[in-house]
């Protein structure tokens, strides 16, 4: 729907009394639709700041406010409640409820660079979303995306071995987010690759999954590199104000919602 | 001016990065890349004991990590490999290394970064401007040019009706391509020509595709399943829609994601669409009468032997 048609009452704030009566005037049914007014009290000040803190997020204070980020935008055109300039608007007048409604929307950021490209003030907002998202991770608010996971896997394979192995990052993927192996589209793949592969190329294959590629000489700048991963993780944790105590906190929550899927 | 003759003559022998993708799921795009280059008597030297450049994955870590992975491999082609024109096909790694060039230009902190963590792996510093990364349509349009490739082709796809599909990472964002927009005779990041350039060269019909720098839901393939099949299927129907027969791709990640999302749409969705889907270097070495078995055609996920068939490329 074009932000233009929507309606700005929420359902849930229209309400309608069977038999209500007022001061002396009856406002019972249809004709005496209320409409709630939305009341925000609790402004999150912290919020830009804290966003501005993680990496994508330092220039979200150039935004005037254009929306030529949401339109131009690959996953509005396709889910418009993803909004890019609104989300932006909420950070930075720090409405959290009001953004905590998308929250299970903003990792969805595709990261094709179109509103980095359209924006006419460099606010970056493909990394405003990132940090959006990591913040949200971190604060609690949801649990890890897959987006974040799959991108874990990936680092992960890189610290270790220097190269990724894309049928590993993919088996690992879909285990770690409990999904089966066998779906009907990846059989598809796999039948269509195994009809017409030479055996050799299968064997290098092969050979690649059990024997993973490796960057000559990697050890040292693996190493590196998790020790930086660490580094910048901790100091993101205390821009945040995250400290051990409500990490473990948002720990056990996100357990609990995990539980409760 | 750069001289163009000296320029072609400089490209003829090009450090080569090929990336983990070309090493797995892309391998159809590595094998015609060097089959081409074969076939044309032009040098691949491969990047010494190259890494991944990070691909679109670990900037979400961090991305400085990204910049300092881009750097190792430009460090590793100038100061290992001795040269320093760094040719990537895949455009994650052609964006990545360029985004490392500009960061490391433009950013203190990158520059800082990069250099403790390149000084504690034990290996050279990069700097910024001691190579260029070039994208496989640079290098074929330099070397060899429109008028050469007329020339060794003879029209051969003639006929042939193709949409041209260069994805996001070969144009945006534009600050890391400071050599494109620059006129007539370079590339341009709104609509991009250089595939077209190059396929119109062997004979073949660009249809007037309006998705050229689209997005394939590329860095949420698995992740957000559903949103990238939307994406492609649009992708597919817009090329049908155009009257295209074919896809010629330059990136492995879109090449994967069309090809798979092809298959996803028809099994989710019920959507069949029948345009195929090659690496705009095989489609360039059928048409310099390179067998599909030498340019890896049958190694691609999505059938196109019978089709090339067809249309007598073999």
């Amino acid at each position: 729907m074009p932000i233009h048609e929507k309606s700005l009452i929420r359902p849930e704030n229209i309400t309608t009394h069977d038999e209500l009566v007022i001061e002396g005037v009856d406002v019972s049914g249809h004709w005496s639709t209320f409409i709630e007014s939305r009341v925000i009290s609790d402004y999150n000040e912290a919020m830009e700041e804290e966003i501005a803190a993680l990496p994508g997020g330092e220039n979200i204070h150039r935004c005037w406010q254009c929306g030529s980020c949401t339109n131009s935008c690959t996953v509005h055109a396709i889910e418009p409640r993803f909004n890019p300039r609104y989300w932006i608007y909420l950070i930075r007048t720090g409405m959290e409820s009001e953004l905590l409604r998308d929250k299970d929307l903003i990792w969805k950021c595709v990261s094709c660079n179109k509103c980095t490209y359209a924006c006419p003030r460099d606010v970056v907002p493909e990394g405003v979303m990132k940090a959006t998202a990591h913040w949200l991770e971190m604060k609690g608010h949801v649990p890890e995306s897959p987006s974040m996971t799959f991108d874990k896997i990936f680092t992960e394979q890189i610290v270790e071995h220097g190269k990724i192995e894309d049928t590993k990052v993919l088996m690992q993927f879909l285990k770690r987010t409990n999904q089966p192996l066998l779906q009907d589209w990846l059989k598809q793949i796999v039948w269509n690759i195994g009809m017409r592969t030479p055996v050799k190329w299968g064997l290098k294959s092969a050979w690649n999954f059990v024997f993973h590629p490796r960057t000559r000489g990697w050890k040292k700048a693996g190493a590196a590199i998790q020790d930086y991963i660490i580094e910048v993780e901790q100091h993101h944790k205390s821009a945040l104000g995250v400290d051990k105590s409500t990490a473990a906190n948002s720990n056990a929550q996100q357990h609990n919602l995990h539980a409760a899927e | 001016m750069v001289d163009v003759t000296e320029r072609a003559k400089q490209l003829r022998e090009v450090a080569y990065y090929p990336g983990c993708a070309l090493e797995g799921s892309g391998n159809g795009y590595d094998v015609s890349t060097r089959a081409i280059a074969h076939e044309l008597g032009l040098k691949l030297r491969d990047v010494k004991d190259w890494n991944c450049c990070g691909a679109m994955e670990v900037k979400n870590i961090d991305p400085k990590i990204q910049t300092y992975l881009s750097s190792r491999v430009l460090s590793q082609a100038v100061n290992k490999t001795h040269n320093n024109v760094v040719m990537a096909p895949c455009n994650g790694c052609y964006h990545n290394l360029k985004k490392a060039e500009y960061d490391l230009a433009y950013d203190e902190n990158s520059r800082e970064v990069v250099e403790m963590l390149s000084t504690k792996a034990g290996h050279q510093t990069y700097e910024a401007g001691q190579a260029e990364t070039i994208h496989a349509l640079d290098w074929i349009k330099e070397t060899i040019g429109v008028d050469g490739l007329r020339g060794l082709t003879k029209g051969k796809l003639a006929g042939l009706r193709i949409a041209n599909y260069y994805g996001c990472m070969y144009v945006r964002p534009r600050h890391i391509f400071p050599e494109k927009d620059k006129g007539p005779g370079s590339e341009s990041t709104s609509k991009p020509h250089f595939m077209d350039d190059l396929l119109a060269a062997a004979g073949g019909v660009n249809v007037e595709f309006p998705l050229k720098t689209a997005c394939c839901g590329g860095a949420h393939t698995l992740s957000d399943s559903d949103m990238s099949t939307k994406l492609v299927l649009n992708i597919l129907q817009a090329a049908e829609a155009s009257g295209a027969e074919v896809i010629a791709t330059e990136c492995p990640t879109c090449h994967s994601g069309l090809e798979m999302h092809q298959i996803r749409a028809e099994k989710r969705f019920g959507k069949k669409t029948n345009v195929r889907i090659l690496y705009f270097t095989q489609l360039l070495g059928l048409a310099l009468g390179i067998s599909p078995r030498k340019l890896g055609i049958h190694t691609n996920i999505s059938h196109s032997l019978d089709f090339i068939r067809e249309k007598g490329l073999t």
